[in-house]
């Protein structure tokens, strides 16, 4: 079932899967998840509902950059200024 | 303005690592201890990118002194927009004793060599917390320097830079060529991306020694002893009703 979007799909699993390393509860608590959450929809057929499904992982990839983001931002904040 | 910009990037403790002193006291454990790029190099290699991204320069250097390890630094440097890199090799003693002055020393011969028109860097690493790096590259190379960047636009030929002082901002107009430090507020540094990084590993990174610069690295500073900052006093837990109870004269 060589599906023309599991190129995508592989792509964006491994960009989480990198980005989940640095998550705050552990890397291994994040692969769990994201395996549970891309396994849930592996019987997704139709390319509309997995076009979505990619563009829902890729919200969740910006969010995660933006909280570690802020996560080092606050770190600094706190160490280097007096407020 | 446009031309080269040279981006110093530190490899240092990553700063969500606990650091352990050593039972002897001479140093932090390093050995299988997460490293990341210096928090304020990074946003010195953002602004840099970002000027890169608005044409406003041509290249973007980024540099690294120290080991084999200091490679993985400069990859995150091009992970995010870098176009090439510099590593500078620094091992086992010479590392140890490399301070903010070589440091320096190494930038201003890499500054002349590559014929860069601005030098920006963190304004300090959070590992040893100097904040001196710049302002001595600065005044080897007798250039004007922007510190405690919190906004950086070129003008023509000048380059104004807003700098984070005690209580407020300062506003400044320096001549290029210059050295710049990055403060905390100055960007928001991208991440550096899995595609990026794999990307990244096409662009070169050059190898040379401090020898090959002409810089000699022999420091006369010596570490006496290295010492874990003193614990905080635990909290003391305020009882719900303690005011009234000292109020009433029951505590």
């Amino acid at each position: 079932m060589a599906n023309p979007l599991r190129a995508e799909v592989v792509r964006l699993y491994k960009n989480l899967l990198y980005l989940g390393r640095e998550y705050p509860k552990g890397g291994e608590y994040f692969r769990a998840r994201l395996r549970a959450a891309f396994s849930k929809n592996r019987c997704v057929q139709e390319p509309e509902k997995i076009r979505e499904l990619i563009s829902r992982g890729e919200f969740v990839a910006r969010e995660l950059e933006a909280l570690y983001y802020l996560r080092k931002y606050r770190a600094m904040k706190k160490r280097y200024y007096e407020e | 303005m446009s031309g080269r910009v040279l981006v110093g990037v530190k490899r240092v403790i990553d700063y969500a690592v606990k650091i352990r002193v050593k039972p002897d006291n001479s140093s932090v454990v390093t050995d299988g201890v997460k490293h990341s790029m210096n928090p304020f190099c990074e946003i010195a290699v953002e602004e840099a990118v970002k000027m890169k991204e608005k044409k406003l320069i041509k290249e973007v250097v980024a540099v690294s002194c120290g080991p084999q390890q200091a490679q993985e630094t400069i990859r995150t440097a091009l992970a995010m927009g870098a176009d090439r890199g510099i590593h500078v090799e620094v091992t086992g003693k010479d590392y140890e004793t490399l301070g903010p002055l070589q440091i320096s020393k190494i930038m201003a011969a890499l500054a002349k060599k590559e014929e860069a028109q601005l030098i920006i860097l963190g304004k300090q690493a959070i590992d040893d917390d100097c904040n001196q790096t710049g302002q001595m590259t600065a005044a080897l190379l007798d250039w004007p320097q922007g510190t405690f960047a919190s906004e950086v636009s070129l003008e023509g030929d000048k380059i104004k830079v807003v700098r984070e002082v005690d209580g407020g901002l300062e506003t400044i107009k320096i001549n290029v060529p210059a050295v710049i430090t990055a403060d905390l507020r100055l960007n928001t540094p991208r991440y550096a991306t899995l595609p990026n990084i794999m990307k990244a590993k096409k662009k070169k990174i050059a190898n040379m020694k401090p020898a090959d610069l002409g810089v000699d690295i022999t420091s006369r500073l010596e570490v006496l002893r290295v010492d874990e900052p003193p614990q905080r006093q635990a909290g003391v837990k305020e009882h719900k009703h303690g005011a009234r109870n000292l109020a009433e004269g029951t505590l």
